[in-house]
């Protein structure tokens, strides 16, 4: 299926969750904040929210600023 | 003498707010931070790059630090609400940085998308501290809808170009009961200190630290010049005046 994924069109597998996907991006959910579809995810969501076709899903985290 | 910094209650031992972009190499940060004695540390929200291995900011600022996300990007006060929320939701706590800017020539923040943001975020939880154009009648609006403070810039952000708008935050410092925190475009630590000296609450540096040729030095000088600019207001300095007076007694001359 495809979602948007940081603002770029994606394949993932049918059924892929959202820990699924920072799996395969070798990412630390720890690390990040996460919002599917203009909802903000709890951590303990990462693995029930199910993505779907046309899913719109950012992965954010802290960086420097001022 | 007890002159902490308090912001919503919460009692601050530092009046020097450390940005942490721009460094050249963040490992520098946690140096910085303990040289300068900020308490209150800024960082923003970015979207993830897959394609590079960059370092989550956080892990260089110690436990003990306040994080003050900042909504740097949005463009509108909808877009800083929803930064604000994702920043709380990554577990930074309730403060924020309210930046609305959609001018990207010299970065000036919007004050009325920056007061729409503060009303939706206080009633949120948040503890706001919305960055700011200098105007009275705007920093009035903005407490009286619950901001923690009001952060005026001293010059637009990154231009290291020093205390431009003293007179007008002079006048906010006088006439706000809320702390007046000058925030951007302090280049020196000499400017820092005139920032306190005009009565500023507080100082947030980043540029001007970030990229110094030694980052940890100046966040040292920076420090030392935010206390020495306190200590100079709350001492009360002589008056200015256009003539000469004599710092010597005018009597007992040699003839």
């Amino acid at each position: 299926m495809l979602i948007r994924l940081n603002g770029e069109e994606t394949e993932c597998r049918d059924g892929s969750t959202l820990l699924d996907i920072l799996n395969e991006k070798d990412i630390d959910p720890e690390t990040i904040v996460a919002e599917v579809d203009e909802v903000i995810l709890k951590p303990d969501e990462f693995t029930t929210c199910e993505l779907h076709d046309g899913s719109v899903v950012e992965i954010l985290r802290f960086v420097g600023g001022g | 003498m007890n002159d902490n910094l308090t912001i919503n209650g919460i009692e601050i031992d530092s009046r020097l707010f450390l940005g942490t972009g721009k460094f050249g190499d963040d490992s520098l940060i946690p140096e910085c931070i303990k040289e300068s004695g900020a308490r209150i540390v800024t960082v923003a929200m970015r979207r993830v790059d897959f394609n590079s291995d960059t370092d989550n900011i956080t892990k260089h600022i110690p436990k003990d630090c306040i994080l003050m996300p900042n909504t740097h990007g949005a463009r509108n006060a909808d877009e800083a609400v929803r930064i604000a929320r994702l920043g709380r939701a990554a577990g930074c706590g309730d403060w924020v940085k309210i930046e609305v800017i959609s001018d990207n020539k010299y970065l000036l923040p919007d004050n009325d998308e920056t007061l729409k943001a503060t009303e939706i975020l206080v009633k949120d939880g948040f503890i706001v501290m919305p960055y700011m154009t200098p105007d009275l009648y705007a920093a009035r609006r903005m407490r009286d809808a619950g901001a923690a403070s009001v952060m005026p810039f001293g010059a637009p952000i990154g231009t290291n170009k020093g205390f431009k708008t003293r007179e007008v935050v002079e006048i906010m410092c006088n006439e706000l009961d809320i702390p007046v925190v000058v925030d951007a475009g302090i280049g020196k630590p000499s400017e820092a200190a005139e920032c306190m000296e005009a009565g500023a609450a507080a100082v947030l540096v980043n540029t001007a630290i970030a990229t110094a040729s030694d980052p940890v030095l100046m966040a040292k000088a920076f420090g030392e010049a935010v206390r020495a600019g306190r200590n100079a207001y709350l001492a009360g300095p002589g008056a200015v005046k256009n003539t000469a007076e004599g710092s010597t007694p005018l009597t007992g001359f040699l003839r």
